[in-house]
């Protein structure tokens, strides 16, 4: 079977790195072919056909031609830009976050249909409404359920045994919660609140509509961002680079008002 | 390999032509074999000249641009304005607004961009050296001129955040549609902030 020389896919742009003078070669993310690489030629110079329509976190219709080594991007149409996400710091950080890890955990050409739209509806989320800590856990928990690396939360990892409505403890290397009764045989494990682990399991298996009507306050959404986020660094094997900036813009900067 | 009957300082220098920024393999040959016809001066000027990039070089102790003494040839100018700054990613980003002659402020050199997917953050270009710089006094406007892309959307919106004073005014380099562009293959992005941007005319 002989493959065609052109494809049609519609893609988000996760990174760009920069080819010679001005090219740049870009991961995207696409919901038949999962991560591609393709070359989009003259990005960097200001007259460029493809120019704003291959920015990252940009959800465009692309043409693309097979070549030799790296594919090349011959058209690209925007399908939606997230506006809201380029013109707000905070969004924007959010977004890149997502992309981050988007690339980081999927496999080049491993289609995943629902990763694509768990990404293109969470990019939505931050450019469309204020709920961005949900949106970003609830993003989390799906991305690591359908890559493959869904958290056990039901049952201890190392008894088995039913949990109970206490306090448990979740252990990144383990994959999930340990009862009070093994917790002496994982040392790296951390203590996890009732109430944390209802609205993981909960985030783990609802719609968004109704993980949006769960009431967060802060020190629970400060718990849940810490155990997703060890978890996933645990997954990873290494930092996640772009939370550093996300973290950073938490805090109101040293200001200059003189 | 064409190049065995060749002598090997003729290979060499071809070799490292091919290797800059915009000159493919025909273009190395033709330099090359153009400098072997050259007087022995000429040649001698253009290894000088080389050669002079990488020596005596540094950052300007005001703005960071490249110079060959303390401070740049735009910072010791004495008829530029000197309560502006225009902030850019690289030295390289100087000279096309020089040439422009619309200018007559100061610059103040990034030596990067903020990208988080990357591990760049603040404090890894030349953030802390531009706040010391404003935080002196004197200043009355800020005008960024990263690049229109996203990081550099992400630097300029970053200092805009740090810098809250009334007295200073930050202003961004208006975006739009480039000169001799199509409005046929504008992106959303760069369409809507040249509406935003419209002037009367
Ligand atoms: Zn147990
Ligand atoms: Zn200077």
């Amino acid at each position: 079977m002989t493959q065609l020389r052109v494809y049609q896919t519609e893609a988000i742009v996760i990174k760009r790195i920069k080819l010679g003078e001005a090219d740049r070669i870009l991961t995207l993310y696409t919901p038949e072919k999962g991560k591609i690489r393709a070359v989009a030629k003259g990005t960097r110079r200001p007259i460029s056909k493809l120019g704003g329509h291959v920015e990252l976190l940009t959800h465009s219709q692309l043409l693309i031609a097979r070549g030799r080594n790296l594919d090349i991007i011959t058209q690209a149409q925007t399908i939606n830009s997230f506006m809201p996400i380029k013109n707000d710091l905070i969004r924007l950080s959010q977004g890149l976050y997502c992309a981050e890890l988007v690339d980081a955990f999927a496999a080049e050409h491993i289609e995943s249909v629902e990763t694509f739209h768990l990404f293109r509806d969470t990019l939505d989320r931050l450019a469309n409404s204020d709920m961005s800590a949900i949106a970003l856990r609830y993003f989390e928990l799906q991305l690591v359920n359908y890559l493959g690396y869904r958290p056990q939360l039901q049952s201890c990892t190392l008894c088995n045994k039913g949990i109970q409505p206490e306090i448990n403890y979740f252990s990144s290397s383990q994959g999930g919660i340990i009862c009070p009764q093994c917790v002496h045989e994982e040392v790296l494990s951390r203590r996890l609140s009732l109430n944390a682990l209802k609205v993981l399991r909960l985030w783990q298996n609802c719609d968004y509509a109704i993980a949006v009507r769960i009431n967060v306050n802060d020190e629970l959404a400060k718990e849940l961002e810490t155990v997703i986020r060890d978890y996933l660094k645990y997954l990873l094997e290494k930092q996640i680079k772009s939370t550093a900036f996300l973290d950073a813009l938490k805090v109101k900067p040293a200001a200059i008002d003189n | 390999m064409e190049f065995t009957t060749t002598a090997e300082p003729i290979v060499r220098l071809i070799e490292e032509f091919g290797k800059l920024p915009g000159i493919g393999p025909k273009s190395a040959q033709r330099l090359t074999y153009y400098l072997l016809q050259s007087p022995p001066e000429r040649v001698e000027t253009l290894a000088e000249a080389i050669r002079g990039i990488k020596q005596g070089l540094r950052l300007c102790s005001v703005c960071l641009n490249i110079t060959d003494s303390e401070t740049c040839i735009i910072c010791c100018d004495d008829n530029r304005d000197r309560s502006k700054i225009c902030i850019v990613e690289e030295p390289a980003d100087i000279l096309p607004l020089e040439r422009t002659r619309k200018y007559r402020g100061l610059y103040h050199v990034l030596h990067g961009v903020i990208s988080p997917g990357d591990g760049v953050g603040p404090d890894d270009i030349k953030l802390n050296e531009l706040i010391m710089r404003i935080q002196k006094g004197g200043i009355d406007e800020v005008i960024l001129a990263t690049n229109p892309n996203l990081e550099g959307d992400a630097t300029a919106m970053y200092i805009q955040r740090l810098i809250t004073s009334p007295q200073i005014q930050v202003t961004r380099l208006a975006r739009g549609l480039p000169f001799g562009g199509d409005l046929e293959y504008a992106d959303d992005v760069t369409l809507s902030r040249a509406l935003e941007g419209r002037q009367s005319i």
